[in-house]
């Protein structure tokens, strides 16, 4: 099992968020995250990127246990997320943005390939690599964060919400990649409110209400679920 | 045209000095969105362990002026910027999580520290650094006087803001350092360890202002205990024309200030100096509260 989450707890000061949320993610899957707006999966995914601190509960990678681990320790062990809103460097430069993800990285002629691919799944960041990164459009906001955390050579990939704010025809683009970046090997973890389009590229997925997890399924059973459907894929 | 351009290059030489210390507010700010009021008390201490290193270690007997004034420099900046970082610790850190102005009262409680302490250790009469060490002689450039101390001060202080300048923008820690001035948690998630980019900050802005303080007390010739407060003032003027936050806004920031104020210092009058300076600061925030170089907000939602 490449990742476990177990019975996790957190809180924002008096109010707690998650109430014991399990879930596991197997390498080289494709897990989705459903939900509605505050339901706690930006909130999960934080959690497990070590930008919050849980209050109970664990969280294992590889075995290991890490939901004490500083969030600049887990990317070098090969956990990246692109953000929520995704925070990208606005006043640096995409290449510089890019050279950032590969911050924990020392192998030059690994960097070098990386790069490469990553500008092959997204050539509009080759293209406008010396530009700064806040002047580019949201899709291309969202392209660079993904390669950002690209860069790190993550085992696992963390995604919030890629689609949001998007035209469908660039959601359509940036799911097609994320099937190549998970057909590379990669682990895919995608949080996301626009169910559909998550689970069709997914193999399985967690339905979130309110701090937990009320449904998990294989995804084309979840597509097939009524509770789903009238909730969250528009009847 | 003669007084103009001894004008100028006195300028320049104050405006070092005031870019050097301006560095030290905008890089702290530009990390940690807090005004460190005790920088100021920091430049300080550069030019009473100036001082008494000069005086107790006979440096340039031994090496010679340049070289000796050269080991100075490292040491001084060396000592304070190790100031710094136990002044991050001991003041900074426990309130990381508080509220902003917590922060500022404990910066104002420390840069208090800081200057009564110097009072109680050398007193709190102006202490003279010895004239008989340092070169009086004058350079002559291209017809024009100029005093040798004023134009190693322009040299030193232009190296130290390219060198600066170079880290920032072209190592992979400084980049990681604008990173997290940009968005530490996207830092966070780029494996950067933001602490340590703090430590980093309050290593090199500290190290800067030392050796500033050295300068003044270097050009000047006397120095005070409570001076830290004025240049500070002048040099925070410096980093807010610049654009808070913002490094080459600093530089720029703080040349300009010490030509503007020399200038206004030989044409108008020499009293003025000081509200020249800060009629420049209420200026900029009237006219345009970014600084000249301002933030480059190219953040799109």
């Amino acid at each position: 099992m490449l990742l476990e989450v177990e019975n996790l707890h957190v809180r924002y000061g008096n109010v707690e968020a998650l109430h014991g949320v399990s879930l596991m993610v197997r390498q080289g899957e494709i897990v989705a995250i459903l939900g509605a707006n505050g339901a706690g999966k930006t909130t999960t995914l934080s959690a497990i990127s070590g930008l919050l601190r849980s209050s109970a509960g664990e969280i294992r990678f590889e075995g290991r246990s890490i939901h004490k681990t500083p969030a600049h320790q887990l990317v070098a062990m090969g956990i990246a997320q692109a953000p929520e809103g995704r925070r990208i460097f606005g006043t640096l430069t995409v290449q510089e943005n890019l050279s950032l993800g590969a911050f924990t990285q020392t192998d030059r002629v690994r960097i070098a390939k990386n790069l490469q691919w990553i500008h092959e799944l997204f050539p509009v960041l080759a293209e406008r690599r010396e530009q700064l990164a806040g002047t580019l459009s949201g899709g291309e906001q969202q392209m660079l964060a993904i390669g950002r955390a690209l860069m790190a050579q993550p085992r696992i990939l963390l995604l919030d919400e890629p689609s949001l704010g998007l035209a469908p025809l660039l959601v359509k683009t940036i799911f097609q990649t994320l099937w190549e970046i998970s057909s590379a090997g990669v682990t895919i973890v995608l949080v996301e409110q626009n169910a559909h389009a998550a689970l069709k590229l997914a193999h399985r997925g967690y339905v979130m209400e309110v701090g937990k997890i009320v449904l998990e399924d294989r995804a084309e059973a979840l597509l097939a679920n009524s509770q789903v459907r009238d909730a969250y894929l528009g009847g | 045209m003669e007084e103009f351009l001894q004008q100028l290059t006195n300028g320049l030489a104050v405006g070092g000095i005031y870019a050097l210390i301006a560095l030290g507010y905008t890089m702290v700010y530009g990390v940690l969105k807090l005004i460190n009021f005790a920088h100021g008390d920091l430049f300080t201490y550069g030019a009473y362990l100036g001082l008494t290193l000069l005086t107790s270690l006979a440096l340039t007997d031994r090496l010679g002026f340049f070289m000796g004034v050269l080991v100075l420099v490292l040491m001084v900046m060396g000592l304070v910027a190790v100031l710094g970082v136990i002044l991050e610790r001991a003041a900074y850190r426990p309130l990381r999580e508080s509220p902003r102005l917590s922060a500022v009262v404990s910066a104002l409680g420390a840069s208090i520290f800081l200057q009564n302490t110097l009072m109680l250790i050398y007193g709190a009469r102006f202490q003279v650094y010895p004239d008989n060490i340092l070169p009086v002689t004058a350079l002559d450039l291209f017809g024009l006087q100029v005093p040798v101390m004023r134009v190693l001060i322009v040299l030193a202080s232009v190296v130290m803001m390219v060198t600066l300048y170079l880290f920032i923008q072209k190592t992979k820690i400084g980049t990681a350092i604008r990173a997290a001035a940009i968005d530490q948690g996207a830092a966070r998630l780029m494996g950067i360890d933001v602490n340590r980019v703090i430590l980093l900050v309050f290593l090199l802005g500290p190290a800067l202002g030392g050796a500033a303080g050295l300068m003044v007390g270097l050009y000047y010739g006397q120095i005070n205990f409570t001076m830290g407060w004025v240049y500070g003032m002048k040099a925070f003027t410096a980093a807010i024309l610049g654009g808070i936050g913002n490094i080459p806004g600093a530089m720029i920031g703080g040349l300009l200030l010490g030509v503007v104020e020399a200038m206004g210092a030989a044409y108008l009058s020499i009293a003025w100096k000081d509200a020249i300076a800060f009629c420049v600061l209420i200026l900029i925030l009237i006219v345009r509260p970014t600084g000249l170089l301002g933030e480059r907000v190219a953040d799109k939602i």
